[in-house]
């Protein structure tokens, strides 16, 4: 594994990075629920298109953050990037193959780290039950290098900050913080030596005090076991911290992705922007915020999704730029995957700042 | 550690409510309307002096404090009183009902138990599903009858029209031993049983479906998706052991109110067993039948009780040190 991961590596710094996972196409739907009586007559919940045509790279080594608000698609497009979901459409590939049989040794290499560490963790195991556990679905009674089940638990668990670790084999969950809970979600992600790790709004449910800490623990796997991390937050300020490239989400599209840098001081996206505009690390604030309904995935807008609450709609700019009647109407295409900088967006399509 | 303190303070508090349930019981059957002798002295030809010296008997002529320190005294001794009627000793009366008790609600409470949970799982696991739409409309129709009205409607259709069970007693008046003996008496325990046992399946699946449905909506499952456990092991060994702590509460109470008795099934199917005894005691205001029955009720509600806690402090980590 490592031997064909080091040249993966120089290949990012170089420019070409390797995707491990590709989704294409993504869209998965759910169902709204109606009545029993309902039911039996055959009626129908309303359609949510929660994710409805995503196309997202993750490469080797990086960290990239998934962005929006509640409700956009993003914790859908991670539960289906981890096989937890059904996709409606699309595909998902990991190092080039489709998911579908190898689902089983997709979940070796692909860990979950969830916001609420509390509510990870099984309240009835022992620290060292939770962290064993990945080993022996997997059945895995030795590691590469002939470790034993209670060393590879044990490195796992210093690994993610847990030390010594015979001290936490015995603890039950609710015998630590709540950063310390984390690190164990953590440490049971990285017992199994994973390729990716897809963590949703990993610190939002820490106190700040140890927000700080977790991230740094996520950036140092990152560079010390090249594992690729897909963050899912509703923080621009968090993406900004971690990420390498950062996607922005809305309604069930990606709206403008690119390197974080990129993304975030030079936003195209009038959502992204008006996202920014709440960050305090990006100076925002004092322009107007976002206005207008969240979004309803049960009735997607015609033309672009985001024209309802969109500012250069709303003040007339894009009707002075002669694009109004395609931002109301004329549907966008969603954004292929890429590691430019890309936005879905009338305005930027003609150079405008948003 | 913690635990010891933990189970030395869940005994104390089992012997206070102990303590509390036998002094209750005392004036909860004084508060009743009307007095156990005038009852008795309707159904039998007594002049005055007979009903005098009776009350002088029982020691009901005494003021209620006396007749407290009595029954305080008795009850500690274990002499749980005579039968106002009879004579005879309470605690005998209620022995001799106890079994037919135990086999009747004792059985209902086990099948009910099982296989509330049994459906319970299932139905949450496969929420929305056939199985749980029809299982629990079924459970929730059978838990909101009344259980007298089921039990009649049962006599009416298995032992009325198909006469294929006995629509009462315990066993039939020949004199049966052996193996023909337990047969009979199955055979007249069957529809009392299926009474209780419909009447209270529902209470447990739907005890059993929510919570599983609780702890199916928790990230530690998810993750265990996630990591790639297989459904059957999902269910098996991190779903259904944390769901199954709040439903034991309700099992061991369950368990606990056996030995009361089911006084109106019993009734029903006239069936010799301690809920039909205390049904007999309250409308003749037979005050020491009465408290016996209570007191070994309270007494069993409170042991089982206590026994959930103990065995909560093992099967849940966070109560040990509570």
């Amino acid at each position: 594994m490592s031997a064909e991961a080091v040249p993966a590596r120089d290949a990012t710094a170089s420019g070409e990075a390797r995707a491990i996972i590709e989704v294409r196409g993504l869209e998965v739907g759910f169902e709204g629920r109606v009545g029993v009586l309902a039911g039996l007559l055959g009626r129908r919940g309303a359609r949510a298109r929660a994710v409805d045509g995503v196309d997202l790279d993750l490469y080797e080594g990086e960290v990239l953050a998934l962005a929006g608000e509640s409700g956009c698609g993003k914790t859908t497009t991670a539960r289906a990037i981890m096989g937890l979901l059904r996709p409606q459409a699309g595909e998902i590939r990991f190092e080039g193959r489709p998911l579908g049989r190898r689902l089983r040794a997709y979940r070796r290499e692909v860990q979950m780290v969830f916001q609420d560490p509390t509510g990870s963790l099984n309240p009835r195991k022992t620290i060292y039950e939770i962290v064993a556990e990945g080993l022996r679905i997997h059945r895995i009674s030795q590691g590469p290098n002939g470790e034993t089940e209670e060393e590879l638990v044990a490195r796992a668990l210093s690994r993610a900050g847990l030390r010594p670790p015979e001290r936490f084999y015995l603890l039950y969950p609710h015998e630590l913080s709540g950063g310390q809970r984390q690190r164990v979600v953590i440490a049971g992600a990285l017992v199994l030596d994973p390729r990716v790790i897809v963590a949703d709004e990993p610190v939002s449910n820490l106190d700040a005090s140890v927000r700080g800490e977790i991230l740094a623990l996520l950036m140092k796997l990152r560079e010390e076991l090249r594992i690729s991390i897909l963050v899912v937050t509703h923080d621009l300020g968090l993406a900004w911290t971690v990420a390498d490239r950062v996607a922005v989400m809305y309604l069930g599209r990606i709206v403008e992705i690119g390197p974080a840098e990129e993304v975030l001081q030079r936003p195209r996206h009038p959502y992204t922007r008006a996202l920014l505009d709440v960050v305090p690390e990006a100076g925002g604030i004092d322009r107007p915020i976002l206005s207008g309904e969240p979004p309803d995935p049960t009735r997607v807008p015609n033309g672009c999704r985001f024209h309802p609450r969109c500012p250069a709609v709303a003040s007339g700019r894009a009707a002075r730029l002669g694009i109004e009647e395609r931002c109301r109407t004329v549907p966008l295409a969603p954004l292929p995957a890429a590691q430019d900088h890309l936005v879905a967006c009338y305005l930027a399509e003609l150079g405008e700042r948003p | 550690m913690g635990s010891q303190r933990y189970l030395v303070r869940k005994v104390l508090h089992a012997i206070a409510t102990l303590l509390f349930v036998v002094a209750f019981n005392f004036y909860l059957f004084r508060i009743m309307p009307g007095d156990p002798i005038t009852i008795l002295a309707r159904s039998q030809h007594l002049s005055r002096a007979d009903i005098a010296e009776q009350i002088a008997n029982l020691g009901l002529d005494k003021p209620l404090p006396q007749q407290l320190l009595i029954y305080l005294g008795d009850t500690f001794r274990g002499e749980l009183g005579v039968d106002l009627r009879s004579g005879a000793p309470v605690s005998q009366l209620i022995a001799e009902r106890l079994w037919p008790t135990i086999l009747l609600v004792g059985i209902s409470t086990v099948l009910s138990i099982g296989f509330g949970l049994l459906i319970g799982i299932k139905g949450a696991w496969q929420r929305g599903g056939l199985f749980d739409t029809t299982s629990l409309y079924t459970s929730l129709v059978f838990y909101s009858m009344p259980e007298g009205w089921l039990g009649m409607i049962l006599i009416v259709l298995f032992a009325g029209l198909l006469g294929w069970f006995p629509a009462g007693q315990y066993e039939s008046p020949a004199d049966l031993t052996g193996f023909a003996h337990i047969v009979d008496v199955l055979n007249h325990l069957f529809l009392p049983c299926l009474t209780l046992t419909l009447g209270y399946i529902g209470e447990y699946a739907i005890v059993m479906r929510s919570s599983l449905l609780e702890v199916r909506g928790e990230d530690f499952i998810t993750t265990a998706r996630a990591k790639g456990v297989p459904d059957r092991d999902v269910r098996r060994r991190h779903a259904v052991p944390n769901a199954l702590l709040p439903t034991l509460t309700l099992v061991f109470y369950s368990f606990g109110f056996v030995l009361g008795g089911a006084v109106v099934i019993e009734s029903v199917f006239s069936w010799p067993g301690v809920g039909r005894l205390t049904y007999e005691a309250i409308g003749e205001l037979n005050y020491p039948i009465l408290q016996g029955v209570f007191l070994l009720s309270s007494v069993t509600v409170i042991l089982f009780n206590l026994a959930a806690d103990i065995l909560y402090g093992y099967l849940d980590p966070r109560i040990r040190e509570g």
